[in-house]
């Protein structure tokens, strides 16, 4: 059962083949075996969850039951939910027990009846591609434990390509859901900015921040992102837009489907094996029937450092609240109320949190506001401009994820650009605010997994999970399992 | 371009965090090597671009200027501040500022 996709799991739960307690149960037992090795979990609260599916299978008895009522998933630690410790991977937040539910909670678990496992580890305030970063330590790739899992998203990502949860939700905010996905073999989707409501999800980089999903196909990525998505008047950039099923082109033959190939994406910037792997899929997805044009994105190189300006100017002002004073971490000592703000914002935050506040403060004081944060900006308009013309060419664009696929823990810890630059394919879409996937497309000599990303126009979800539910349907690569898993 | 120590102490103050001497020098190496990165964007050509502070085009929502939550059972403020480091009387409480 555990490694059942949601269809299955959700038609055993409607023909009370399984209870949802039961499913529950195999899955926090299998997690108290499983999580020690790999860290997935940052909180476990078994009461919680079992209350939960209790809740679930009454919906199941009374016939209130959605598709998706009964089905277990992990949380990010970055959405607020009440009553559970949400520490967003940080010693600031240690201890802070939310109030509220994040939309996506109340979506996810309160509308649609899904059965949070826990609350899975991340980088601390998203910020990080390894998961190293987490004040609750690192988390261990499944197919190589040796391996990070990528980031920020690293917890959600292990804890489903081990099978400690069906799915699992997480957020994108320069690639944070697609990259870690690459890493652990899984489908993971990134929607349009303003698709899924950020109310309650802890904020990073407000204008790129997105949450989404991580599963182990793209028609389980479509189940959940369909009742995760739609409009909140809580969160001032979520768009007024007609509920979608993201389910319904799911089956839409590729046949005339046409394909950009961006030629800076297929430089020297990946890895061999990488970039073998990826236009093997390029050549199944001829044979599926779709056309390949090759577009261009001549400003992509400039998204990284665009990024580096931007993301860090937001993630200062986002995270001034963190003072010692409403809630969070407060120093033991101090003198008076600034060395107190100085002393709990230097012991609650870890390294690389504090460059990026030194970085988005600097970039944003005075006299450097125009040079560095306003031309970051101008560089972005350019970026999203790129892409709009590559959309007049082509329907989707197809690429790496990222430029290898999972490094040595520790390998990128001590050089912070060497680890940005894993996010070298993803950021761009993140500035530009369009949907983005990766789903895996083959392995390298270590039999680690390698990521396809698929980029869409805006609001383009539904194709472009049809266009990865279409190779699915042709390949097995996201049917794998990692040895020992 | 390069921070000098000095710098990183002014960037440092500003963004309330304080830094020991010692992470002094790491902090700086570290800050210039990001800083050589974002220096690509200064030889773009960016004029007559107008800057993109948002990922759509779209204006801010207003709504009318009414209470949109009722605390009916009068527990919302003890809620929230239960998870204060110190709270009283309803009060957060803070270092002496004005003696």
């Amino acid at each position: 059962m555990i490694y059942s996709n949601l269809k299955t799991l959700s038609r055993a739960l409607k023909e009370k083949q399984i209870s949802s307690v039961e499913l529950a149960r195999l899955f926090l037992d299998r997690m108290a075996r499983v999580n020690p090795e790999l860290n997935a979990f940052i909180t476990v609260d078994e009461e919680k969850t079992y209350a939960a599916a209790k809740t679930a299978d009454a919906r199941l008895a009374d016939g209130t039951a959605g598709l998706l009522t009964g089905i277990p998933l992990a949380q990010k630690d970055i959405f607020c939910a009440e009553g559970w410790k949400t520490t967003c991977g940080s010693k600031m937040l240690a201890n802070f027990i939310s109030p509220y539910d994040a939309a996506v909670v109340t979506k996810l678990e309160q509308e649609a009846g899904m059965v949070s496992l826990g609350k899975a580890n991340m980088d601390e305030f998203a910020m990080g591609s390894s998961n190293e970063t987490s004040f609750f330590g690192a988390v261990k790739n499944p197919w190589d434990t040796t391996c990070v899992p990528g980031g920020s998203s690293g917890g959600s990502a292990a804890a489903v390509a081990a099978y400690l949860a069906p799915v699992a939700t997480g957020t994108d905010t320069g690639g944070s859901i697609r990259q870690p996905a690459a890493f652990c073999g899984l489908s993971g989707i990134k929607p349009t900015y303003g698709v899924v409501s950020r109310y309650g999800m802890i904020a990073f980089a407000s204008s790129l921040d997105q949450g989404g999903v991580l599963a182990h196909s793209a028609e389980d990525c479509a189940y959940v992102l369909s009742a995760m998505a739609g409009f909140d008047a809580r969160d001032s950039t979520s768009l007024q837009r007609p509920q979608e099923d993201y389910r319904s082109r799911l089956e839409e033959p590729l046949r005339g489907l046409k394909i950009g190939l961006p030629k800076e994406f297929f430089g020297a910037g990946a890895n061999s094996e990488v970039m073998a792997a990826v236009l093997a899929a390029v050549e199944a997805y001829k044979r599926l029937g779709a056309n390949v044009v090759e577009v261009a994105l001549p400003n992509s190189h400039l998204s990284v450092p665009a990024y580096y300006v931007i993301a860090p100017a937001e993630a200062s002002s986002n995270l001034s609240r963190f003072d010692g004073v409403r809630y969070g971490y407060r120093a033991a000592e101090y003198d008076d109320l600034n060395d107190m703000y100085r002393k709990s914002r230097a012991q609650g935050f870890g390294a690389e949190v504090k460059r990026r506040i030194l970085i988005g403060t600097y970039v944003l004081s005075h006299g450097y506001y125009d040079a560095y944060y306003l031309q970051a900006q101008r560089v972005r308009r350019l970026i999203a401009d790129d892409f709009r013309a590559a959309f007049g060419q082509c329907d989707v664009i197809l690429g790496p994820t990222s430029p290898t696929t999972a490094f040595k823990l520790g390998e990128k810890s001590a050089d912070p650009v060497a680890m940005y630059l894993s996010d070298i394919y993803t950021i761009a879409v993140n500035l530009a605010g369009l949907p983005g996937l990766s789903i895996p497309c083959g392995f390298d000599e270590r039999g680690l997994p390698i990521g396809l990303q698929l980029i869409g126009n805006y609001f383009d979800e539904a194709r472009l999970l049809s266009v990865a539910h279409q190779y699915q349907q042709a390949t097995d690569w996201h049917s794998r399992r990692p040895q020992g898993f | 371009m390069s921070l000098t120590p000095s710098e990183v102490e002014r960037i440092a103050q500003l963004a309330r965090l304080e830094i020991a001497p010692a992470e002094l020098l790491t902090a700086r190496q570290q800050l210039n090597g990001i800083f050589s990165l974002i220096e690509a964007l200064q030889a773009v050509d960016t004029t007559g671009v107008e800057p993109m502070a948002h990922a759509q085009d779209v204006s801010q929502r207003l709504r009318e200027d009414e209470v949109t939550h009722h605390d009916e059972d009068g527990t919302a403020r003890a809620r929230f501040q239960t998870v204060a480091p110190e709270a009283e009387n309803g009060l957060y409480l803070v270092p002496k500022v004005i003696e």
